[in-house]
């Protein structure tokens, strides 16, 4: 048992990290509603997209469209998300994991696997192994814009069509609730068409007026899905670390909540045995006299 | 006939209500869109929206993607969509400024030309909304 001061000093410092992570707490999960309101805001402008091209590729061939153009995946690219900080449970652990054994299982396949990292997190994790690292993202999550993931797919597809590459995965942390994630991998180049809703009448389509061509608005319409899958993907990893965060410091605050009342149940105890003993000695001082 | 008007970003729905005419910059030419128009698709030009509600006019710079055209409705999707009260002039002609600095020093089109062009396109429909947006319109 430890001296009394000693063992005050340690509940006060587990009252204090108790402090941060409760606040950590908190501040993860409004994030966490800020990056699901961004979910929720990108869905109308999301479906328009995917309307548009199912309307686009039912009036103009596509099947060998830049973008759609299926190749040999000989050299794929992995873009993977994972966070800049720690602190959200197995959040990283999981889709370093992943990505480490989609690789180990496609390996046999393709004949170059490069990585593409957002997050200082994964980053850091891939510098010291030996996969070929292509690119690292870097200031994206603090700055989730739309602008900033188009950036990085611009780079992508531009690397797709100069046929540099040929098929890029992404892998991410989905949001399912706010206590769980999950990892998935979703392929990005080639684009898989989006799938429709419901079939709509070729009559109504075909009445439609195109500026400037069928052609080119399928060209600049179709760079935008891709735009869009990076976008959400980010989103929802943000999303998911946020709710990672938040149960990881969740169990941390009741963990030292546990921990201060096993430690003060051992300060009373020593208290009393204090008491206990400096009673036996003035007893014994004043029985001897 | 009303005409139904909504912008759409990938911010949020910026517009969504019923207009009566609405003036669309597509790439082939400002577009009028009254009730009852034929069915139309169009890419945008980086440029100004307008909409008019009675004799009421409101003005949007909106950036690159596309219209939809339907009789009794109008789609826009664009990247963005802001009205000039949104817009910071100074920081709009400090990034077309910054921009044409960037494109004047790169010699192939590659991702980075592309950027440097529509960061150039998004300052100036900025610059152009704020300059015209008080005056009366010429309509």
């Amino acid at each position: 048992m430890g001296s009394l001061r000693e063992i005050k000093k340690r509940i006060v410092s587990v009252k204090n990290t108790q402090q941060i992570t409760r606040a950590m707490r908190m501040v993860a999960a409004a994030k966490l509603r800020r990056a699901q309101e961004s979910i929720q805001a990108l869905r109308p402008y999301a479906y328009k997209i995917r309307d548009v091209i199912t309307h686009l590729t039912a009036v103009v061939p596509s099947e060998d469209h830049p973008l759609l153009a299926q190749r040999e995946p000989k050299r794929v690219v992995l873009l993977v998300i994972t966070s800049d900080r720690g602190l959200c449970g197995a959040f990283n652990a999981n889709i370093n994991r992943r990505t480490e054994s989609y690789v180990a299982e496609n390996e046999a396949g393709h004949q170059d696997i490069q990585l593409a990292i957002i997050g200082r997190k994964g980053q850091e994790y891939f510098r010291r192994r030996s996969l070929p690292v292509l690119h690292e993202y870097r200031e994206i999550l603090t700055h989730p814009t739309f602008e900033n993931a188009r950036t990085i797919a611009d780079e992508l597809i531009e690397s797709f069509t100069s046929q540099s590459l040929d098929a890029v995965y992404i892998l991410y942390n989905e949001f399912k609730s706010a206590i769980a994630q999950q990892v998935v991998v979703e392929q990005l180049l080639p684009m898989p068409l989006p799938k429709p809703e419901e079939t709509k009448a070729h009559e109504e389509i075909t009445e439609f007026i195109y500026e400037p061509g069928k052609q080119e608005l399928l060209d600049g319409i179709l760079p935008l899905n891709v735009e869009i899958q990076v976008y959400r993907a980010i989103l929802e990893s943000l999303a998911s670390e946020m709710g990672a965060r938040m149960t990881a410091m969740e169990s941390a605050t009741n963990n030292a909540k546990e921990l201060i009342k096993s430690l003060t149940l051992e300060y009373n105890k020593a208290r009393q045995a204090a008491i206990t003993t400096e009673l036996i000695e003035i007893i014994s001082g004043a029985e001897a006299l | 006939m009303p005409l139904h008007l909504q912008v759409v970003t990938p911010q949020k729905l910026t517009v969504d209500r019923d207009v009566d005419e609405v003036t669309i910059p597509g790439e082939m030419g400002e577009l009028g869109v009254l009730p009852g128009h034929s069915p139309l698709l169009t890419l945008l030009k980086i440029g100004i929206l307008r909409y008019r509600v009675g004799s009421d006019w409101q003005e949007f710079a909106v950036n690159q993607g596309y219209a939809e055209v339907f009789a009794d409705g109008v789609a826009v999707v664009t990247d963005t969509c802001e009205t000039s009260s949104e817009i910071d002039l100074e920081r709009a002609l400090e990034s077309k400024r910054r921009a044409e600095e960037r494109l004047a020093t790169m010699a192939t089109i590659d991702a980075d030309f592309r950027r440097a062009e529509r960061s150039l396109h998004r300052a100036e429909s900025r610059i152009l909304l704020s300059k015209t947006s008080g005056k009366p319109q010429s309509h």
